[in-house]
């Protein structure tokens, strides 16, 4: 659900930060340097990135992102060979508690995902 | 031992395994589900300790044996970034409410996978199995648990594919492993095929 308020804000992308009520406000900072894992910046959308192993076959693991995303089976199987030969793929975007449920999704199928926030 | 799964008319899927392969199979889930541990249940149906067990916390830090950190990995970092402080904090947090159920769920699979084979092995001899839509799932996760534990122990790498782990001599004491696991492939690939026509 995303923010409610009584101002119309002309920004689109603020997503609500968790457990934290989330007005849209004018976001004015300067650019951050490249802190590798700063403090979360709501506006900023999480990704959930599965790695490549050597045990996991390629069909189980294109059989996963049908199953668990719905993907077409041509989009699971081009993530799939994404992780195969760049060693990792972005899976899905989203909120943070989103990411989180899907990296926990993957765990479960046995795939090694993690989330991060999508700096680019 | 060429274990393959057929898909069945109106879903689920079917292999034929014999004896020995029921017996290899059963083991192998066995050292999973005592790999896994028992689950965080209080002993008695005392009032206090289910509840203390609906709100038990799971672990913070990553299992020591490797195949269980292969299992319930990090949930922020991997291989391309450097933990920091904030980044070992996130994945702890992670772990306390995601791993018991990860276990959970590792253990039914692995429980399901028994109790097909155990319901096989009456009729004697070698059999068919016939798994349900729901049941190939959880065999599915079960097979794949069980060859991510294998491969971990072997310390497969991408390189081994079919390649230097098939051509071990007979006398190596890792053969029988490396039979089963690529025996467990050949499964879990055409149990995939089965499911995804």
């Amino acid at each position: 659900m995303g923010p409610v308020s009584a101002h119309p804000s002309p920004i689109s992308t603020l997503r609500p930060h968790r457990g934290t009520l989330s007005v849209p406000v004018e976001i004015e900072r300067p650019e951050t340097s490249e802190a590798p894992f700063a403090v979360p910046e709501p506006d900023v959308p999480w990704v959930t990135i599965v790695h490549n192993d050597p045990v996991n076959l390629m069909s189980y693991v294109s059989y996963v992102f049908q199953t668990y995303f719905g993907y077409s089976k041509d989009k699971a199987h081009r993530l799939m060979l994404d992780v195969h030969h760049k060693g990792r793929a972005v899976v899905s975007s989203g909120t943070r508690e989103e990411m989180e449920r899907d990296v926990q999704a993957m765990h479960g199928y046995g795939l090694w995902a993690t989330l991060q926030q999508d700096r680019g | 031992m060429t274990g393959r799964f057929e898909p069945l008319p109106g879903g689920g899927a079917a292999a034929p395994l014999d004896e020995a392969e029921i017996s290899i199979l059963r083991s192998l889930a066995v050292q999973l589900l005592e790999l896994i541990g028992p689950g965080e249940e209080p002993a008695g149906s005392d009032e206090d300790a289910m509840l203390a067990a609906l709100f038990a916390e799971g672990p913070s830090e990553p299992p020591s044996d490797p195949v269980l950190a292969r299992f319930f990995p990090d949930a922020y970092g991997g291989p391309d970034l450097v933990p920091d402080d904030d980044v070992r904090a996130a994945s702890a947090e992670f772990r306390r409410y995601t791993e018991n159920d990860l276990r959970d769920r590792k253990r039914s699979d692995a429980l399901a996978l028994v109790h097909a084979l155990n319901a096989l092995s009456a009729e004697g001899g070698g059999a068919v199995l016939r798994l349900k839509p729901d049941e190939c799932r959880q065999w599915l996760g079960a097979l794949n648990d069980l060859r991510l534990a294998i491969g971990t122990r072997l310390e497969v790498t991408d390189e081994d594919d079919g390649g230097e782990l098939l051509r071990l001599p007979d006398s190596d004491p890792r053969k029988p492993m490396v039979l089963a696991y690529f025996w467990l492939g050949g499964l879990q690939e055409t149990l995939v095929e089965a499911l995804t026509g």
